[in-house]
């Protein structure tokens, strides 16, 4: 008797938190965007959980995009209205999200995720209702995969991947260490999977090796087991594709199991939160990201100056790409010739030649951005700097910056001079 | 052989914070028959204490990154345990305490609702985003044989120790904790005694919480990333732990904790490191339909 009650009770808890609660309501608008009003547009993030400065960044780059297309006078003379739900950084709650704003909303559009998984959550909802869908920074390569409706304004994994592993081996013939590489991957997440894959590939074709290879789940708190593993592999890099908020913990039980070896990462590794976590465990480690924001391009540097203005702090590259998506939705539905699903998803495949912070977007034949510019930043007393520019522009080549390292905060306090060091590309 | 004693090491120091929270786990169910769902929370609760209280002291002093010192560290600790302490003492008498006589179905269900509510209502209150832990004592590290320990683990280890010790003093060597064992032996014929029930459930509350205030601050200082969702997990590990050691039973709780750390550590240091949580749940679903009086347990057949 006891026995049963036990069991249905653990059950019943451990359904509970997978499930989670229902979504938080959003705004009660029902007006369909067919109509002669607002044109609605829907986003899902992680405004909450693990992966929340995610969800917050993008949708701040994409409410600072809507409104400037609105005072510009917005689409044709209608205002573009953002209706955010938040997905709690679950796959599930993604997929609700977007059923929501798709059949209680009638939105026109829809921009998210930044977590692959949950993209991919999402993106066969959005396609079989013919709503286009834009991930501003999902990276893994099957998001665009899931049908003709769904785009991407950032580069992605296969691409991402290669560069790291290019960048892993120039690094280590440069510091004249071995070419070994230890790897701890998230097996939660698609991204890190997905990553983790290319890598490999590419660093073993390049004469490189794999030493080690561990995972863990995101949520973790514990990683010493793993990296006690991965310590008497003594590799010169460990590569850690995973999320923010893990990457610090990691590295300072790193540093507390004696390892010395950089950590190397991607673009999941994006937010002010980083620092404030991993500390002085991060100094020396690299991560490849979208843009550099302390670029003394004008298209970049105007674009932090006025979000410092109005959120009061440095944006980050996932804000980049929720201004991005929003100007390239914005841009499509101006020279869509209707405002419906199958022409909206003709107008963004033949997007060309926008210029975006985060680089010219060209959306290519599967729905993908090319050619996007990718930067390697490296953390040095604290902050972030540039230390590599990969432009395919000029023969996608690892261009190291010998520069004088840029002394900017990243902190959200105080200003980052304006002139920064000289960056490679810039374009 | 290195890699296996430092695994060992590792599989203690957490197996001693999930041994903490699960002596929250058993004292309850020991005297309640109630599976407080909400132990794992108060767990979260007792770190943001500890967040708050010792990000204001390194503000008040000026250690901008530096370590706040034992003194404080103490401090830090003591508040929480106060903190976390009204809260279980407040969550029983306002939340179970009026379905003490209702199905015990109500009372879980209930746990299950307070455990949201302080998931949820963190997330809301704290904000969603994972927060830095002070550093409460500066860290080092003693590498020995090839084997690296941090004082942050010895530190876990002697608190957890300490408290372990405390808690046995209090059942088995006070009046109190004799009025305790009572309650927990036979509820109705306690309270015919005149053992004052009530205050003793209190107490067993009071105290449980005290512990998983423990387990935050330690959680804390050795993982130094806290976020309003931290306790879902170490909660349902300690859950594990406490059904392992046999639920109900205090010492068998410490052991159960201990066991899940080192066999996580152990898991995680191997190629099937990605099955880490999936494993630990299959102990508890292995337990429950071969042992489900737990290693230690005093299961009795109950009376239908």
């Amino acid at each position: 008797m006891r026995k049963n009650l036990i069991i249905f009770i653990t059950l019943a808890v451990l359904s509970f938190g997978l499930l989670g609660c229902p979504p938080k309501e959003g705004t009660g608008n029902t007006s369909t965007s067919a109509a002669g009003g607002e044109i609605l547009v829907g986003e899902y993030g992680s405004m909450t959980g693990p992966q929340a400065t995610f969800g917050q960044s993008t949708h701040n780059g994409i409410m600072m995009a809507a409104d400037e297309v609105n005072v510009a006078g917005g689409i044709n003379g209608r205002k573009v209205k953002v209706l955010s739900e938040d997905d709690q950084s679950k796959q599930e709650e993604a997929a609700n999200a977007v059923t929501k704003l798709i059949s209680q909303n009638n939105v026109l559009a829809i921009i998210g995720e930044v977590a692959s998984s949950a993209s991919i959550a999402a993106a066969p909802i959005c396609q079989s209702n013919k709503v286009p869908m834009i991930t501003p920074s999902s990276t893994n390569d099957e998001v665009t995969r899931k049908g003709d409706y769904i785009f991407r304004i950032c580069f992605t994994d296969s691409y991402q991947g290669e560069y790291q592993a290019v960048f892993a081996d120039q690094w280590a013939a440069a510091s004249a260490k071995p070419k070994t590489v230890a790897m701890l991957t998230d097996v939660k997440s698609d991204y890190s999977q997905g990553l983790a894959k290319v890598f490999t590939a590419k660093f073993t074709a390049l004469g490189g090796k794999i030493v080690g290879t561990q995972s863990y789940a995101n949520g973790d708190s514990d990683f010493r087991s793993q990296l006690t593993a991965i310590k008497g592999t003594n590799p010169s890099l460990l590569y850690v594709p995973g999320y923010y908020t893990d990457i610090g913990q990691i590295a300072i039980q790193a540093r507390d199991l004696g390892i010395t070896a950089p950590l190397l990462g991607g673009d999941g590794w994006e937010s002010p939160k980083l620092i404030e976590i991993g500390g002085k465990a991060l100094e020396g480690s690299f991560y490849t990201n979208h843009y550099f924001y302390a670029d003394p391009s004008p298209v970049v540097s105007g674009f932090v100056q006025k979000y410092k203005e109005r959120y009061g702090q440095t944006p980050d590259a996932l804000a980049a790409l929720g201004y991005d998506a929003m100007k390239t939705l914005a841009d499509a539905m101006k020279r869509a010739s209707k405002l419906d699903g199958p022409s909206l998803r003709d107008a963004i495949g033949q997007t060309k030649g926008l210029v975006g912070v985060t680089g010219t977007i060209n959306i290519g034949p599967e729905r993908n951005a090319m050619g996007k510019k990718l930067v390697i930043e490296e953390i040095k007393n604290g902050q972030l700097t540039l230390k590599a520019t990969i432009d395919p522009a000029k023969g996608g080549k690892v261009e190291m910056n010998n520069a004088a390292p840029a002394a900017v905060t990243t902190t959200t306090g105080g200003p980052p001079p304006a002139a920064a060091t000289t960056t490679t590309g810039g374009n | 052989m290195q890699e296996i004693l430092q695994n060992l090491l590792n599989g203690i120091a957490v197996g001693a914070i999930y041994a903490l929270i699960a002596l929250g786990y058993t004292m309850v169910y020991g005297i309640l028959k109630l599976i407080n769902f909400a132990h794992g929370d108060v767990f979260m609760l007792g770190s943001f204490v500890g967040f708050y209280v010792g990000g204001y002291a390194a503000r008040h002093l000026h250690t901008t990154g530096g370590a706040l010192g034992w003194g404080y560290a103490g401090l830090v600790m003591l508040v929480a345990m106060v903190v976390c302490g009204l809260f279980g003492f407040l969550n029983e008498r306002i939340a179970y305490r009026p379905l003490r006589n209702s199905p015990r179905i109500a009372s879980l269900i209930t746990a299950i609702g307070v455990s949201f509510l302080l998931e949820y209502g963190g997330q809301f209150v704290f904000g969603a985003d994972p927060k830095r832990f002070p550093t409460l004592v500066a860290p080092h590290y003693i590498a020995f044989g090839g084997l690296s320990v941090t004082n942050y683990q010895i530190i876990v280890l002697v608190v957890a120790v300490i408290f372990m010790g405390l808690l046995q003093y209090i059942i088995y060597g006070t009046k109190f904790g004799r009025a305790m064992r009572a309650v927990s032996f036979n509820f109705e014929t306690a309270s015919l005694m005149g053992i004052p029930t009530d205050r003793v459930i209190s107490m067993t509350f009071i105290i449980g919480s005290m512990l998983a205030a423990v387990a935050g601050i330690l959680f804390g200082l050795s993982y130094p990333t806290i976020n309003p969702l931290m306790g879902i997990m170490p909660g349902l590990k300690a859950f594990i732990a406490a059904v392992l050691g046999g639920i109900g039973n205090v010492p068998g709780a410490v052991v159960g904790g201990l066991i899940i750390g080192i066999i996580e550590s152990f898991i995680g240091g191997s190629p099937l490191s990605g099955y880490k949580d999936a494993i630990a749940f299959i102990i508890l679903i292995a337990i429950l339909l071969f042992r489900p009086s737990g290693l230690f347990g005093k299961y009795q057949a109950e009376k239908v």
